[in-house]
């Protein structure tokens, strides 16, 4: 079996450096690399371009890098959670990239399996249509989208085994599976690592090929941004 | 004049059974409350998945299972999960049969903004711009004027845009229109509101037929 168990976050980002491209899985607080945030914290690597749904919130997430200064740019779709957030785009800091959520995941979808660019009605006629290709096809405008080029992508699934093949849970599953392979080094980790053979072929969501390091994280908060009960 | 259920509970009446829907955030939200439940209709929540049932009591609550206003939510019986990519597959790919939203402006040619006031921070459009790109049927759901009074009916809309040509119904406080041709078309008032009021507060163009119907909740 292909080695692609690491012990921990720390042996998991070795290579990581000032300037790259991140792509990280979640939608809003659900679903994100907690242990691989942490440790991109801890490392406080800069400059760095993020790809991400969302940015976090101020303490938690991705707002965590933003704390440190570490983010040169985000590409998001929806970036609403976070007053510094707000400070470091309005003051000019920090680069935002805002583009259609559609456009992000199939952005990813494109690196991972190796389409280079595709087209899309979203945006057309918007700004986000700006100096890009118009094609029209069966009498519709479409805009011309690229896929992402990444250097690490940080994942979270639910179960992995030492093969590298995931399961997720829920609606934690979001951007992750479309990130898995679609930078040049897939980073993941799950709550629950396990033998080769633990998992059924019938249900793995995502097959190892398209994981390079996966390790058990620790100490997941899964913070809950909007909870909402019925009586 | 209705408030925001009332809007929600006229908007309800045109899902249609077998529907597969997408609910935006806001009073697009509420819509679901409404549904007769003597229909089957599957919601949809862009962030992954179809099938989306009603709020947690306090003992289930599961944060890996939101909705796409990061709301946590339950799953119904025969619901499923997807990434991403498929889940916008399935708007992009029209399998959505309706997609109700709110908006600041819409325009007579059917155009909506909804995502950007120049000059106030930009949160992002979220996949607004997907659904609206795609679907075939959409409804806006929104005030028929702003905070300011003024309308939100344009004949062309002053704000960024989100999609063109693309709203075909429009649910306000005051009336039922849609889209055609160029043109709104005024067909339902509000209880108690009449023809003048939507008119002086409809600055776009707009069809008026003899008769116009107090709409039915």
């Amino acid at each position: 079996m292909i080695k692609k168990v690491v012990a921990n976050a720390q042996e998991a980002l070795e290579g990581v450096e000032d300037g790259m491209t991140f792509m990280l899985g979640g939608f809003g607080l659900s679903g994100i690399a907690e242990n691989s945030i942490a440790e991109l914290v801890r490392r406080n690597v800069k400059n760095v371009t993020c790809i991400s749904n969302n940015a976090g919130v101020d303490d938690f997430g991705l707002g965590l890098l933003l704390q440190q200064k570490q983010i040169k740019k985000m590409i998001s779709s929806y970036v609403g959670e976070n007053a510094e957030f707000e400070r470091q785009m309005l003051s000019g800091e920090l680069e935002v990239d805002l583009i259609p959520q559609g456009t992000l995941a199939e952005r990813c979808r494109a690196a991972q399996h190796g389409i280079p660019a595709f087209y899309t009605p979203a945006g057309y006629g918007t700004e986000v249509a700006e100096g890009k290709e118009v094609r029209e096809f069966d009498g519709k405008p479409h805009i011309m989208e690229l896929a992402f080029k990444a250097d690490f992508a940080f994942v979270k699934a639910w179960k992995g085994d030492e093969a590298g093949n995931l399961i997720f849970k829920g609606t934690a599953r979001n951007f992750n599976p479309n990130m898995c392979g679609a930078a040049k080094i897939t980073v993941v980790e799950v709550e629950e690592l396990v033998k080769p053979g633990e998992l059924d072929p019938n249900f793995v969501h995502i097959p190892g090929i398209f994981v390079q390091r996966i390790y058990q994280g620790k100490n997941y908060e899964k913070r809950i941004e909007q909870r909402t009960v019925r009586k | 004049m209705l408030d925001k259920n009332g809007i929600a509970q006229r908007i309800a009446k045109e899902v249609k059974d077998g529907y597969y829907v997408n609910l935006g955030i806001g009073i697009p939200t509420l819509v679901a409350n409404f549904v007769r439940d003597d229909i089957e209709v599957e919601f949809q929540s862009e962030n992954g998945i179809l099938g989306m049932g009603p709020f947690p009591l306090e003992g289930e609550v599961d944060p890996d299972l939101i909705n796409a206003g990061k709301q946590t939510i339950t799953a119904r019986p025969g619901a499923s999960f997807f990434d991403s990519a498929m889940s916008f597959g399935m708007i992009r790919g029209q399998h959505v049969d309706l997609t109700i939203l709110g908006a600041m402006e819409v325009s007579q040619e059917g155009d909506i903004a909804n995502w950007k006031i120049p000059g106030k921070m930009v949160k992002g459009m979220g996949g607004a711009m997907d659904l609206v790109g795609s679907a075939e049927n959409i409804i806006v759901a929104m005030m028929h004027t702003n905070r300011a009074g003024a309308s939100k009916l344009l004949k062309s809309c002053s704000l960024p845009l989100t999609g063109v040509k693309c709203v075909t119904k429009i649910v306000t406080n005051l009336a039922v229109l849609e889209v055609v041709g160029g043109k709104f078309k005024l067909l339902e008032r509000a209880p108690g509101v009449s023809v003048e009021e939507i008119k002086n507060a409809t600055e776009g163009e707009m069809i008026v037929p003899n008769e116009v119907p107090e709409m039915k909740l």
